[in-house]
């Protein structure tokens, strides 16, 4: 590692490898730069901009930004929680999350970013949209009420699994949605297999094993043990 | 001919190629009407991509239907300047003699009427698109003949001829449009110079980007030249970006209407610069009328040596082909047009690396706005002394405007950079104006004291679009059009543009409802703050501009929608009861419930 490879992260001394992004670089180190699409074993995504940091007084998202000698990186600051509560808040409104009936709840990155980050409302009206849920494989059940458009099966699915059972597909908030990889557009009619990484990468609870319910009790979960913030080094939501 | 023939035969003629995925869609749909899950089924086996990408594509277009749509399928451009010219009232009238709903298609199947994001003809509207195809200047005689035609299912190819005609109303030429270039000319300059030396010529001119960013074109075409191509399918490609979606924009449609070759011969300009042997002009899915006529122009080139091998008697091969769009405003940003080139939804990307390095198919890309290709040729003609005489000392040479709204004149106006607001409304015949949007939703709204501004890169950059608006209009219902177009538009791709443009929406629709408080004020505000900083491209962060400026320069025009001073609810309790009054056809003062405020 070359000496002079060292960034400035909320003033803490922060040192990289050539090529690694701000992310990759906290992360190793063991710094929490709050995120959701990111994930230490695949390519950034981009999407969910809560790692948005300031850098030299610019704004940029800390998992595509190649980490630079001498950077100042702003991270946890009032302004850029500010901002990333309103984009959880957002995440909130765009979905379905009922946390205290979800199986996910205490597992989950959105709920334990939301409390990471002080989140005490959802603060905007909510849009309730109308999101089907997919039940037809024996193994798996799809809650998309939950999405929050990371990516992440379709990544696992292709990069790990071979598949391709998931794509990103149509436009916006009424369009943007995940497309299985079938005519009928059911899981069941695909070759996904609980076995698969697909299954088991999803950060929220659209991707859950079925007949598997609260085999660990609230109150004794990931996120209920430690906060997401001190869980940043091996923390793959 | 069978579907599966006919589909078959749209396969072959594009390699079975999934990159070619957008050219496939449109074609299988142009003969089919939609596309069924048995046909994108169809199709993905075919090009051998799994069947989620391909519905994936098909489903983030507008203008591609994955549900059955109506055998006449009448879209209203939405733009702010066809609301001006009354498309709502028009819409309006249509859907009630047809007995439809917006947006639903009737029972039988036959019609579906909805609006659609702004066609291009804002200088002669109001205009609709009607199974794809621009028809302008709507009117109530032409709508009632329009009706009757569609009810009589005559077809559309046979509706009259006059309908369809999209006049170029050129207003003002200065050295682009005014040129006196044959075919073949400029290309042969060039040719004569050599790369090296005609790089040298555009830099030297100085020739900005004229889709807006006024990157230096110079710049752009040396990295791509300097870059190298990789692995076995090693190429450089010029792209021309057609996609000329900003709402009031419609100079690119004159340019491919009228200057075709010019178009063309930049492109090949470009091409001989950069290394490429291969361009591609993506054209919006809204003029998809101008493709048949663009392609004869193509082939009239080739049959000149202008195109293909050996031009001009030289070593230098270059070819075009043209893409069409299909309805995505974001497709204008370069990185998402080559998505869409590639046959992916039209989502942009994580940049660095840029096209200039890896853009399409991986390779080195130039891609550039049609005007700024134009104007290469007077470089590449006349040298980049004379070029640079034009215009100011940083934006050299001429722009070309789309004036619409408020004028006596709407249409084209070429001018020397640096002329001023007030010169451009004093010449389209413009009174009484209180406001001019220039360079679209995405670009500002300057108001009356800043007139004697003028349009140029160190003042008010422009991609084109100059909508004038006279002392009669409401600015806040201009910045709702534009907020109601950046949420139909986003992509979805980033969080504060997907849901942020959604919001900024609803709070513009609440304070149209009278139920603005000084709260929901600042609640734009800080929407405009995040997504200004936290969007992923140019569309997020620019979203908000047209709220931005008309809260700072019209205040009032917000200000007397606001009933209340405190926090005012979005929630309207005797309004949530009107379905329950429709369902039961009720109406008397025991089926309302008064507002708490009001009680």
């Amino acid at each position: 590692m070359n000496a002079n490879n060292i960034f400035q992260l909320d003033g803490e001394d922060i040192p990289f490898r050539s090529g690694q992004t701000i992310m990759q670089a906290a992360t190793h180190h063991g710094a929490y730069i709050p995120h959701l699409c990111w994930h230490p074993d695949f390519a950034a995504h981009g999407s969910c901009k809560l790692c948005t940091v300031k850098v030299n007084g610019r704004f940029g998202s800390s998992c595509t930004m190649e980490a630079q000698p001498g950077m100042n990186v702003e991270n946890r600051t009032a302004e850029l929680d500010d901002k990333r509560r309103t984009l959880l808040q957002m995440f909130f409104v765009e979905g379905n999350h009922f946390c205290p009936s979800c199986e996910k709840s205490g597992n989950c990155a959105l709920q334990a970013t939301a409390y990471e980050l002080k989140m005490m409302s959802p603060h905007f009206d909510m849009f309730y949209p109308d999101r089907p849920v997919d039940a037809s494989h024996p193994d798996i059940l799809l809650d998309f009420n939950r999405c929050i458009m990371c990516s992440l099966c379709v990544t696992a699915s292709r990069e790990v699994d071979g598949k391709n059972v998931f794509a990103m597909g149509g436009r916006g908030i009424l369009g943007r949605r995940i497309h299985i990889n079938s005519e009928s557009g059911l899981l069941a009619d695909t070759d996904f297999a609980v076995t698969d990484r697909a299954a088991s990468i999803c950060p929220v609870g659209v991707i859950l094993p079925k007949r598997k319910g609260f085999a660990v009790p609230i109150g004794e979960r990931k996120y209920d043990l430690a906060p997401i913030s001190e869980q940043a080094k091996e923390t793959t939501p | 001919m069978s579907d599966t023939d006919m589909i078959d035969a749209v396969l072959d003629r594009h390699r079975r190629d999934g990159t070619r995925l957008m050219q496939i869609l449109r074609e299988v749909q142009e003969q089919l009407g939609w596309l069924s899950p048995a046909t994108l089924t169809y199709i993905a086996t075919a090009v051998g991509w799994p069947r989620a990408m391909v519905s994936g594509t098909a489903s983030f277009y507008s203008f591609f239907h994955t549900r059955p749509r109506g055998r006449y399928c009448v879209l209203w451009s939405d733009n702010i300047t066809d609301r001006m010219l009354g498309n709502a009232d028009l819409m309006d009238a249509m859907c009630k003699k047809l007995w439809l709903e917006p947006g639903r298609v009737s029972e039988d199947g036959l019609v579906s009427v909805n609006t659609t994001s702004c066609t291009g003809m804002s200088d002669q509207g109001p205009a609709v698109l009607v199974n794809y195809r621009a028809i302008t200047r709507m009117t109530q005689a032409r709508l009632g003949e329009m009706v009757g035609l569609i009810r009589s299912e005559t077809p559309v190819a046979e509706w009259p001829a006059e309908w369809f005609a999209v006049e170029d109303n050129i207003r003002r030429k200065d050295i682009l449009l005014a040129h006196d270039l044959v075919p073949g000319q400029a290309l042969s300059a060039a040719l004569e110079r050599g790369p090296e030396k005609t790089l040298g010529e555009i830099k030297d001119a100085r020739l900005r980007g004229r889709g807006g960013a006024g990157f230096s074109t110079g710049l752009k075409w040396e990295a791509c030249r300097n870059a190298e191509g990789r692995g076995a399918g090693a190429a450089h490609y010029v792209v021309c970006n057609a996609d000329e979606g900003e709402p009031g924009t419609f100079k690119d449609r004159v340019l491919l209407t009228s200057y075709a070759d010019l178009v063309f011969e930049g492109m090949s300009i470009a091409g001989l610069v950069v290394g490429a042997s291969s361009g591609l002009l993506y054209l919006r899915g809204e003029y998809r009328y101008l493709l048949e006529p663009l392609e004869s122009a193509l082939a009239t080139r080739r049959e000149a040596n202008l195109l293909g091998k050996n031009i001009l008697g030289t070593d230098f091969e270059f070819d075009i082909e043209i893409h069409l769009g299909a309805g995505a405003y974001i497709c204008g940003e370069e990185s998402a047009l080559i998505e869409s080139l590639e046959g992916k939804p039209g989502r942009p990307r994580i940049r660095p690396p840029f096209p200039v390095t890896h853009g399409y198919l991986d390779q080195p890309t130039t891609v550039n706005n049609v005007e700024t290709l134009a104007a290469s040729c007077l470089i590449a003609t006349h040298g980049s002394e004379w070029y640079a005489q034009h215009g100011t000392e940083k934006s050299t040479g001429t722009k070309i405007l789309s004036v619409s709204g408020d004028c006596e004149r709407p249409g084209i106006y070429e001018y020397p950079y640096g002329v001023s607001v007030h010169q451009v409304l004093e010449d389209c015949g413009a009174t009484d104006s209180q406001a001019v949007q220039i360079s679209g939703p995405s670009g500002i709204c300057i108001a009356e004291d800043e007139f004697g501004r003028r349009i140029a890169f160190e003042d008010l950059p422009t991609a084109g679009a100059f909508m004038v608006f006279d002392e009669t209009r409401d600015m806040f219902e201009v910045a709702r059009n534009f907020a109601h177009f950046f949420a139909h538009e986003s992509c979805g791709f980033c969080t504060p543009c997907r849901v942020g443009t959604t919001l900024v929406r609803n709070l513009m629709d609440k304070i149209a409802r009278n139920h603005g408080s000084p709260y929901d004020i600042d609640e734009l505000f800080k929407l405009h703050r995040l997504m200004q900083g936290a969007s992923h491209c140019g569309l997020g962060n620019s979203a908000c501009n047209p709220v931005f400026d008309t809260l700072n320069k019209f205040r009032p025009a917000y200000e007397r929608r606001l009933q209340s001073l405190d926090y005012e609810p979005a929630f309207d309790l005797d309004a949530a009861l009107s379905q329950a009054r429709q369902m039961t056809g009720r109406d008397d003062a025991g089926a309302h419930l008064q507002n708490e405020a009001e009680a």
